[in-house]
Order: C-alpha cells, then structure tokens, then sequence
C-alpha cells in the first residue's frame, strides 16, 4: 500500500486532461491518470493504493473518464477533506470509495506513512493518529452491487430512495 | 416549519411530493442533455441497464466539444455516437454549445434538465433547475428518465444597484468567485435576487448561472419573471409559465449581499477561479492569445460589447484573436448585422460555432509561451493546452481591450456606454 499525496483543487483536467480525454477505454484511461500534473503516477500505482489529498478533489468539469482512470489504477480509496460535487456523483455511482476526513490529520499523513481504513475510521499505522472516515451511505450501499448500473439489473430506480447501506 | 427554496419547490414538483433539504428523492427529468464526450461514455453504462431510450424526444445530442472532427478518432466516436442516436431516434445538433442551444431552443421554466456537462446550470438563467451530471447518470436517465438527487441547501446571493460603465455579469460573478471562493458552493444551489436582477436580461442571466460550477454549486439560477417571458418571445417559442418563487421565510443557508455599483473589470488569474484581480492590478501582461468564445460569454450582446471597443482598431500584431460564436442563431446574426466581417477585418479569426478552444482540444490550443485572456469559465493548469500556458478569464469588454493592446488592458479607456446590462 502507497500513499499518494496531492493538494487542494485538484480538478479534472489535471487528472486526465482535455486532449487526452478522447478515448472510451478504460485501461488506456488508467494510462493517462496524471499524464501531465504527475508522469510517475500512472506507472507506478498499484493495486490497493491511496489517494490523500486537500480540499475540494475533483473540481471541474463533469468528465467521468476522471473516475474511471482513478478506479482502474486500482486505488483502495481516495481521502480528502473535501469532494467536488459531479466528481463524488460519479464516484458514488461506480463504486470508487471516496472517503472524507479531518484536514489536519490528513496534512500529517506524508507518502512513507502506511494507513489502514476499517471500522469507520482512519488509521494511520506510522504516526499511530487515527480519524472518523466519513462515507457517503448512498455510495456504501451502491458498493455492494458494484455500482448503480449493476443495482438497477435487479431493482427499479425507485428504489434508490429506500436503499440502505 | 420554514417555507420552501425555489429549488426545493421544483424539485418537490417533480417528486409528487413535499420534499425536505437534504432529502434523497429519485425524480423525473425533462430533458437529458449530452454532448460529444459524455455521450461516447453514456453508450455502454445504457447498454448494460436498456435496449431503448425512455423517450427519445426528451434526449438530446450535441456536437461541440470538437466538432468538425479535428482528428481522427474524434471523427471515429462522432460516428459511434451517430450510429447510437440513429438506432435509438435522437437527434444530434451540431451548430453550436449545448448549452446555448438548449436555451434557445429547449430549456422552459421552472424544469427539470440533467446535462452530461458541468456547465449545465448555465439554463438555471431561465429560472430552470439545470445540474451537470457525469456519464452513468446520463445513461441512467436515458434509460429512465429519472435521476437520484439530494435536496440541496439554497445560498442567496443578492445584486443591487447598476453596474457601472464596462463593468459586466462576468465581473461580477467573478467578484462572486472572490468572495465565496471555488468550492464556496459545494452541493448547494445558488439562487440570485436583489433589485438589480431584473436589469439582468437573460444572457446576462445566463453568464452568472453559468460560473456557479465554478464554486461548486448544484446550480446557480434566478427566477423566471418578465426577462424571461421577454427572451422567450424573441425565441418565438413563450407559453404562460408560473413565476415560481422561494418563501419569504425560506431557510437559506448563506444570504450574501452584492453593491455592483461598487465593481471593477475584475480578471480570475492562473490558475484559479477564486484568484479573481481588479484589472489594475494586471493591466500591461503582455498577452499572445484572446479568446471570445463558450457557453459562458459569446452570445450576440458579448460580441456587441468586443465590437464596440474594438470598432476602428485592429488585433494588436503578433496576438491571435479567435471569436467562436456559441451557436449558429448568434453566428448568423453576427454575420447579418455585419459584425463578423468588421471583425475579420480587424484581424480575428472567426471560428465556427462550439466550444472551440476553451476546452484546449482544437481551434486555438495554448503553446508553452502562451498568455490568453479569455471570456470562458476555466484558467486551470494545461485547459487550453500547455500546463506552461497562461489563462487570465475575463468579460469580452476586457478580452476586446486586451487584443487592441497586445496586453491586459481596462477597457474603461475606450468608454463607449454600456449595451447591456
């Protein structure tokens, strides 16, 4: 498990640019994940990963091929004190967990340290700081279909107002 | 119990019932919007959830975000998305940004718009609810025709007083951008009132909604009243409509107060939308790039504004200026009344209608050296091109001065009156 640590603002063309964002397939979208902001990132993320970042992630513009990058790299989550609203739609709506948590304690966390999510909380194994995860239940209980699309296979869109996670 | 928010009175209209903030509700839409992009990437979610589309008449395709095909695997997904929208009976419109073109044509009061794009609260200038969505809520509701949303909390924003000489909607949602900084608005929506909204017409309108992605609102719009009725007459397409309104003691959950009397030409520098500058500040940046052009700032009144402070001048040598009118209505008029000529002469270059280079994908892509002032909606890092180039965001006022000059220049100099409000 890496930690990648990232700023505040960082916003969809940064994570996967205009001029790139003009293909539908999903691994060559894992390729393009930072081509520009961060040339390292898509070669070296692994499997189980985590994105640590400042406010307002995701910021921009609508392109779900920001969502889709991030997912097929295989990140476990992404952490951040805050959410840009489309982006954290479209991540509720594909299962990618997007976790928000205390902005002080995630400034503490630099890219050595080792962090496990479990229980609802944080823990970061290196500091030995731990915080409350805030998780969005809509995307809690769309993960366990593995997504809205799989969800509506068996259920009518309706029945999103009752779900529970 | 507090009265109800005008978005919370849409959305409540939708459910078929009362509907609290902060409340999950699943909603029908009237119209799904999605364009080049967003479409491509809503084709195979819907293949996975339906065969057919819930009504093909309420989708509606546009190519903009490159269109003509600058290469050939745009040209490639222009024809996967063609072979979609034939089989399923949607039309696709190419002749302009979708969000122009749902305005002109489409968007009605107090409805309900899911746009695949981020700048859909654009329409909220028509006293419409419009949100941006991704791809998979696209596909959902063109194979439902419904949406989940959360009942978002509601921000005022109240404008009073005139907008001084050369002082435009783009500084003042700029001056807005300032103030409750990029994601100031976060999940909720931004309502506009005040004594001074009713100068506002609805292109000014629809310039303010269409910023409030900008600082991260659901959406940004100002209630329909006699502006809009007024905007859709000249459209030749006005049916009776209810002037629907919050509750005088609706809970918003932040009321700020705006004297736009007080405000200057004002420019959003690199890279943030929120790193918003009175233009003294910045005036004399040398520029190479001006771009007049998007869903934000290239309806006919902003070309009316360029032309005015551009009349009897010429495009300063060695600065490209590119004009892309938001839709074809905008492109012929211009055209008819002779400004396209008057601006070709100047130097321009007259693009065709679509979101040409704001996206920084065709038509004006920004090099390492490259400083652009442009009337569009985003100065991030590498948009326009470059990761090394320069966007200043600006009104056409300023983009119009600046390409007189070769550099950031207060278009106050060349005061001529303003044409709008």
């Amino acid at each position: 498990m890496r930690v990648w640590k990232f700023g505040n603002s960082v916003n969809t063309d940064l994570i996967t640019p205009g001029r790139y964002n003009i293909t539908t397939d999903k691994q060559a979208l894992a390729k393009i994940a930072f081509i520009e902001h961060r040339p390292e990132f898509a070669r070296e993320v692994k499997k189980g990963d985590i994105i640590v970042a400042g406010r307002n992630f995701g910021c921009g513009s609508s392109r779900e091929t920001a969502v889709t990058a991030l997912s097929e790299c295989g990140l476990a989550a992404i952490i951040a004190p805050s959410f840009a609203r489309i982006f954290y739609r479209n991540a509720i709506n594909n299962g990618l967990l997007l976790i928000t948590a205390d902005e002080k304690f995630l400034q503490g966390i630099d890219e050595t340290h080792q962090l496990e999510v479990r229980g609802g909380e944080i823990m970061d194994l290196t500091s030995g700081a731990r915080s409350p995860a805030g998780v969005s239940p809509m995307l809690l209980a769309l993960r366990k279909y593995g997504g809205i699309l799989e969800f509506l296979k068996s259920h009518r869109i309706d029945e999103l107002e009752r779900i529970e996670s | 119990m507090a009265g109800m928010t005008l978005a919370q009175k849409i959305l409540s209209a939708h459910a078929g019932r009362q509907l609290a903030v902060g409340e999950m509700a699943v909603i029908p839409v009237d119209y799904v919007l999605a364009h080049d992009t967003t479409t491509a990437w809503a084709i195979e979610p819907f293949g996975r959830i339906a065969q057919k589309v819930f009504d093909p008449s309420k989708i509606f395709v546009f190519f903009d975000h490159a269109f003509p095909a600058p290469n050939l695997q745009v040209a490639e997904m222009h024809g996967k998305i063609e072979r979609f929208c034939k089989k399923q009976g949607i039309k696709i419109h190419h002749d302009g940004v979708c969000h122009q073109l749902m305005a002109e044509r489409y968007t009605y009061p107090n409805t309900f718009l899911l746009g695949a794009d981020s700048h859909t609260p654009t329409g909220g200038g028509m006293g419409a609810m419009c949100c941006g969505f991704g791809s998979t809520d696209a596909a959902v509701a063109m194979a439902t025709g419904k949406v989940w949303v959360r009942v978002p909390e509601t921000i005022k924003i109240e404008l009073e007083g005139k907008l001084p000489l050369e002082v435009y909607p783009k500084d003042v949602i700029l001056a807005i951008a300032k103030k409750l900084s990029s994601e100031g608005a976060n999940y909720k929506v931004v309502e506009f009132g005040g004594s001074a909204i009713s100068d506002f017409d609805v292109p000014s309108r629809m310039t303010l909604c269409n910023m409030c992605a900008e600082i991260g609102a659901k959406t940004g719009i100002v209630p329909a009243d006699a502006r809009t009725r007024e905007y859709l007459e000249r459209q030749g397409r006005f049916k009776p409509f209810e002037e629907l309104r919050s509750d005088s003691d609706a809970a918003f959950s932040e009321v700020f107060r705006f004297d736009i009397s007080k405000m200057e030409p004002m420019l959003a520098c690199p890279p943030d939308i929120d790193n918003d500058v009175p233009v003294s500040q910045v005036e004399g940046t040398p520029i190479t790039q001006v771009f007049i052009g998007s869903c934000t700032n290239c309806r006919i009144e902003d070309l009316a504004v360029a032309y005015r402070i551009m009349k009897g001048g010429k495009v300063k040598e060695g600065v490209k200026l590119i004009i892309t009118p938001a839709s074809r209505e905008i492109y012929e008029s211009a055209l008819i009344n002779g400004m396209l000529l008057e601006f070709s002469k100047m130097g321009a270059t007259i693009a065709p209608p679509g979101c040409g280079a704001c996206l920084g994908r065709h038509m004006g892509v920004l090099g390492d050296d490259d400083v652009c002032v442009s009337t569009s909606n985003r100065n991030f890092t590498g948009r326009m091109g470059s990761p090394k180039a320069k966007i200043y965001l600006a009104s056409p006022a300023v983009a119009a001065a600046s390409a007189l000059e070769g550099r950031i220049a207060d278009p106050r100099k060349y005061l001529k009156g303003n044409g709008r409000a």
